[in-house]
């Protein structure tokens, strides 16, 4: 069993929903990634989305795109993140860590190559925004024979086909992007992602996260009654950014530690 | 296959294995609902009659060709042949498609419009068909480019469009697109996004295409009359690729006609200070296709320089990238240095004052012609006026105005 599905199938155990943070590797400086990451843990993360810098992050929105770019000031290639997580799991074994980035670093890495070296690093998932299914069926399979888990986006619009073809190349989860638009943008649809959610798990038979838009432990905690898992994103970039970068892994686990107690704090009330 | 049953894209908009559909999830309904209307739009004859009255009371198609007998004469080689884009209302190619897609925007109802643009040619066609339509319109484009251009941000404004600066990435059109999209996925019910050039995802590439490709289409007659055959190449400049897909499309089945797009070498490809994407680059994906990208050796994008705005990007249409290496297309360089002098040439020998991006396409075709026999004939699209760079080439001269 991969360390996602284990994951998953432990909080199901304890009638706990997933809390996923995301940060950008080599934000606000390459030094801060290790400790942050570790932070992340302490603060309640079950697993961490790590993103890979790209000069181009097209779906994503102007909190994401400055993590991006300071990343990218300080060089930070697909090789130094997967030496990161290297260096993360030989403190942490258990936590699975998902890359979220886009196509062009990974192909520039070459594909086998890629994924020889990410499983090597201890990497569990990989969600590339920009592939769709009709475009990457090839490496979805080869990440899925190196033991790693593809990760893909849903939204509301998503179709019939869709479910299929998720179900069919993707596995550990999925991720239900709650709204239209780019990352960090505003309120989202509550009722509709409730309605949405049981179906989506029937049709794809695995669990489904939730992201875009949640900002506080309020919004956490509602969608963690609906939804396997709650991915927080912009929020996250923006305590780090809030403040000494030195002090940042610390008030993001304060963070974490306010959110994860609203979601345990639904324990039972779950109506997905 | 042959090139006579050329009929490409695929459905999923790939050529060989360029182009294709690299998004988010969040963008695929958007494009799977314009590619359904576009498929619905070109086979309705209302819609091809009314493009083609648009672009002749509008435009004013078709566009003359014009045999540049002094400046060939100079040469002393073949001759040069020049398809006037730069006598379209607006001052260039990009109004060819910005028409078309304007009307599919009408056709599927959205009353808002957007467009990305780095010289601000394409900006100000989006402008001026919003206008002409009564749409709302949004303009992205790099804060560099607001500043290098300033005179299109002025003419986009009495046009009554908004025009929204791009702080994010090297602040120039690869920026301005990723902003246009970002725009497109949050206010899709309402807004259609006008791509410039044969980039982005499929249907675009494709359609643009379509589009454009009224030029070679009015060549293929226009030589006939005019000189009683086809050119033996056909040369056109290539930053995206629209106004040489558009010149180039109708020629592949013409098998004895040589295609031949110029990229901007800038300070020399050696220098690595270009923008030379099929020459000096690799294949990988960016704005939702894949084709020769120019980029680092870990897949970051790089910045491109030209002395033309409107060559500065590190792209270009996946349909050159299959041009390219199916070898029906050849692709070559130009300097800044070189287009300047072509530049000058064509308003000394000819009163035609031509813009900075098609001078390297003259620039091409006075290399070339020099070493051929008078007999020979070269077809250069002039893509577009200079008057929007005379402010680069005077500053190049020392002159302030
Ligand atoms: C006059 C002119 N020619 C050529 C181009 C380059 O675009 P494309 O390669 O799509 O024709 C531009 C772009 O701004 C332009 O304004």
């Amino acid at each position: 069993m991969s360390r996602i599905a284990a994951k998953f199938a432990a909080l199901q155990g304890q009638r706990r929903k997933a809390l996923i943070p995301f940060i950008t590797a080599g934000d606000p400086e390459p030094g801060l990634t290790l400790p942050l990451m570790h932070a992340l843990v302490a603060g309640g993360a079950d697993i961490i989305e790590l993103g890979v810098p790209f000069s181009d992050p097209m779906a994503d929105g102007p909190t994401i795109q400055r993590a991006s770019e300071r990343a990218l000031s300080f060089g930070v290639s697909l090789h130094l993140v997967l030496g990161m997580v290297h260096e993360f799991r030989k403190r942490d074994a258990t936590t699975p860590v998902v890359l979220m980035g886009y196509a062009n670093p990974i192909e520039a890495y070459g594909h086998e190559a890629f994924v020889r070296d990410a499983q090597a690093a201890g990497v569990d998932g990989v969600l590339t925004v920009d592939y769709p299914p009709e475009e990457c069926a090839g490496f979805a399979d080869s990440l899925q024979q190196h033991g790693i888990d593809p990760i893909f986006l849903l939204a509301p619009t998503s179709g019939e086909k869709r479910f299929t073809d998720v179900a069919e190349l993707g596995s550990g989860y999925l991720y239900y992007v709650s709204l239209k638009g780019v990352t960090g943008s505003a309120a989202i649809d509550l009722d509709e992602v409730a309605r949405r959610i049981p179906l989506i798990r029937e049709k794809v038979g695995m669990p489904v996260g939730v992201g875009f838009g949640i900002r506080d432990a309020a919004s956490a905690a509602r969608i963690a009654r609906v939804a396997d898992a709650v991915v927080i994103g912009s929020r996250i970039i923006e305590i780090i950014e809030q403040g000494p970068p030195q002090e940042a892994p610390a008030r993001v686990a304060a963070f974490l530690r306010e959110v994860r107690a609203a979601m345990d704090a639904t324990n039972g009330e779950t109506q997905g | 296959m042959t090139q006579n049953d050329y009929s490409l894209p695929d459905e999923r908009g790939h050529f060989g294995r360029y182009g294709g559909i690299f998004v988010a999830e969040t963008l695929l309904p958007a494009l799977a609902g314009l590619a359904a209307a576009y498929e619905e739009a070109r086979n309705d004859p209302a819609f091809r009659a009314e493009f083609e009255q648009e672009l002749a009371h509008y435009v004013g198609r078709p566009s003359p060709i014009y045999h540049a007998r002094r400046w060939s004469q100079v040469l002393g080689g073949a001759q040069i042949y020049l398809k006037r884009e730069d006598l379209n209302h607006t001052g260039a190619h990009k109004i060819n498609n910005g028409i078309g897609q304007a009307l599919l925007a009408r056709r599927m109802g959205k009353r808002r419009v957007i467009a990305e643009t780095g010289a601000g040619m394409h900006g100000v066609a989006t402008a001026t068909v919003a206008a002409r339509y009564g749409m709302e319109c949004v303009v992205y484009m790099g804060s560099e480019d607001v500043k290098r251009q300033s005179a299109n941000v002025y003419r986009m404004k009495v046009l009554g469009a908004t025009v929204v600066p791009v702080e994010s990435g090297s602040k120039t059109l690869k920026d301005a697109l990723n902003e246009a999209m970002r725009d497109w996925v949050t206010n899709v019910e309402n807004t259609f996004y006008i791509i410039g050039t044969v980039a982005g995802p499929h249907p675009y590439p494709m359609m643009v295409r379509d589009f454009q490709s009224v030029i070679g289409k009015e060549c293929i007659a226009q030589m006939s009359a005019l000189a009683g055959r086809q050119p033996d190449q056909v040369i056109a400049c290539v930053g995206g690729g629209s106004n040489a897909m558009g010149i180039f499309y109708d020629y592949i089945p013409h098998e004895n006609v040589r295609l031949v797009g110029v990229e901007a070498a800038g300070l020399g490809i050696e220098t690595g200070k270009h923008a030379a994407s099929l020459t000096a680059g690799r294949p990988g994906v960016l704005h939702g296709n894949r084709t020769y990208l120019l980029q680092d050796e870990n897949g970051q994008i790089i910045e491109t320089h030209s002395i033309s705005a409107g060559l500065d990007y590190p792209g270009v249409g996946p349909e050159h990238a299959w041009l390219k290496d199916s070898g029906r297309a050849e692709y070559v360089t130009v300097t800044d240095e070189e287009a300047l002098a072509a530049f000058h040439d064509l308003c000394r020998f000819e009163g035609i004052i031509p813009a900075l991006e098609s001078s390297h396409a003259l620039a091409y075709a006075a290399r070339t012609a020099r070493g051929l026999p008078k007999d020979r004939i070269l077809l250069v699209n002039l893509s577009g006026r200079g008057d929007k760079d005379l402010h680069t080439v005077a500053e190049r001269a020392g002159i302030r105005f």
